[in-house]
């Protein structure tokens, strides 16, 4: 069974078509990474298949369950990292792992559990009774991806998840989300074309609402005739405009 | 335990803010204190502490439009709360988890301010734990207010509204500060026409014992309670669905 499947997927605000009959397929246990200019509409589908917008048209199926009839199970099944770190700020850190493990059903013994776990796996110990409102940029970022990961999500999806840091707190967020690839299927949407071409199984422009193309970094390089992903990236987009 | 968890955590926001401590114990406690060595100094019926601290009980609640309607909008304005839409909290346990914890932080506002009217000369009766049961309803008025007020302002809209304008709404048009028959007119019959002035007489009704005196004021604090409840719920469920 496919992750996620799309089909004809289309919302509409007014006269703006903010994405256009997608119809797109993730694996299992994939790295997908969505790609776009701003206004291409990832923002939009993320949206639509975390079930914050429900779809003008179209329908997706998330594991099988669909986000317009079964919104309850996809919620069940999914996890998101916004892209501004969605912390509580006058919560520690322990306290914003519980949280989000209470929200999702945990008792008091599991979510005491999972967090201890996830504050080791994630190196979070050290600052785990610091409210989150105090920590730096990279450390929030790092914190937001292990809120999303208390409810072992089968799906997550990683929105800018690296937005706005430095080199090196950029570099072990990667090492971080490659951890987790394999073990659940990710969304990742992402401005940093090295991001896209270090991390992504494979990838999807958008442009205007519309799914351009899918394919593999590499596939993507070749098709536009380039070996370098960001250049790829321009000249697909660029071309669609033609 | 869903609910249990995201009122702790609205809890736990609201009272780790300096400023809710301040403006929802500190200010009233002062308040309390410097009207009664007013009225020592300038005796007046108004300020005889059976008379003040039901008023001040209810003009301290009012702050609690500001902290609800303030986390609201700040949780509204991040990504906080789309992320919490996207996990299986439903809107149900959204409203409640935003209406249930600040209740009883109003309770125990309300028990302090009493406390410290029992320290300037209150009588300690039955009455008082009676009067502090009679808070419920005001709380959830000016909670649901706050519920409402955050479902449809910005955090920096809710500043001066429910700060500014609420509380001095609730000051000026309660009958705590001044005797409305004094000024008459059109301005009293506004007060009356709202449930400001109706919940400190309510509690001044009660804290005498005088429970015949509760009504019709409870109805009208209660009506007020239920309808602002239904339209902030409403008006929560809009902005839910808008995000």
């Amino acid at each position: 069974m496919d992750a996620i499947k799309t089909i004809d997927l289309t919302k509409k605000y007014k006269d703006l078509t903010a994405v256009d009959g997608l119809n797109l397929t993730v694996r299992q246990g994939e790295l997908l990474s969505l790609l776009g200019v701003n206004g291409a509409g990832k923002t939009t589908t993320i949206k639509m298949l975390t079930g914050l917008t429900r779809p003008s048209s179209g329908d997706a199926f998330l594991n099988g369950k669909s986000i317009l009839t079964d919104s309850a199970a996809v919620k069940a099944m999914i996890a998101v990292s916004p892209q501004e770190t969605a912390v509580a700020p006058n919560l520690t850190v322990w306290e914003n792992l519980e949280l989000m493990a209470g929200v999702h059903g945990s008792s008091k013994d599991e979510a005491k559990n999972k967090v201890a776990e996830l504050s080791s796996r994630f190196g979070l110990g050290a600052v785990a009774s610091k409210r989150a409102g105090k920590l730096s940029g990279g450390w929030q970022r790092r914190l937001s991806i292990a809120m999303a990961l208390i409810s072992d999500p089968q799906i997550l999806f990683l929105d800018e998840p690296t937005l706005g840091l430095d080199v090196l707190a950029r570099s072990d967020l990667w090492d971080m989300i490659r951890t987790l690839k394999g073990s659940m299927t990710v969304i990742l949407t992402t401005h940093y074309m090295e991001e896209a071409e270090a991390l992504s199984d494979r990838v999807a422009i958008m442009k205007n609402g519309r799914l351009l193309l899918t394919g593999t970094p590499a596939q993507i390089k070749r098709r536009a005739g380039t070996d370098k992903f960001d250049e790829a990236f321009v000249r697909i987009v660029k071309e669609a405009a033609q | 335990m869903r609910v249990f968890a995201f009122s702790k955590r609205n809890d736990l926001e609201l009272l780790r803010d300096p400023l809710n401590l301040f403006f929802g114990v500190g200010f009233p406690i002062v308040l309390l204190l410097l009207l009664t060595v007013i009225q020592r100094n300038i005796p007046a019926a108004l300020f005889e502490i059976e008379h003040l601290a039901p008023g001040i009980v209810v003009f301290g609640l009012s702050f609690m439009t500001l902290f609800s309607a303030t986390l609201i909008a700040k949780d509204r304005g991040s990504s906080f709360l789309q992320r919490l839409y996207t996990t299986p909290l439903t809107a149900g346990n959204f409203i409640l988890g935003y209406l249930l914890p600040i209740l009883p932080i109003c309770i125990a506002q309300s028990v302090i301010c009493f406390a410290m009217a029992v320290l300037l000369g209150l009588h300690v009766t039955i009455h008082i734990l009676t009067s502090v049961l009679f808070t419920l309803p005001v709380a959830l008025l000016f909670v649901s207010l706050g519920l409402l007020c955050g479902s449809i302002f910005t955090d920096k809209q809710v500043g001066g509204i429910c700060g500014a304008l609420l509380t001095n709404l609730t000051a000026w048009l309660s009958g705590t500060w001044f005797d409305l028959g004094l000024v008459g007119g059109a301005f009293q019959k506004i007060a009356n026409l709202l449930p400001f002035v109706h919940a400190v007489e309510m509690e001044r009704a009660v804290l005498q014992g005088d429970y015949a005196g509760v009504f019709p004021h409870i109805w009208w604090v209660i009506g007020y309670a239920a309808v602002v409840t239904a339209i902030a719920v409403f008006a929560f469920l809009r902005q839910m669905k808008r995000q």
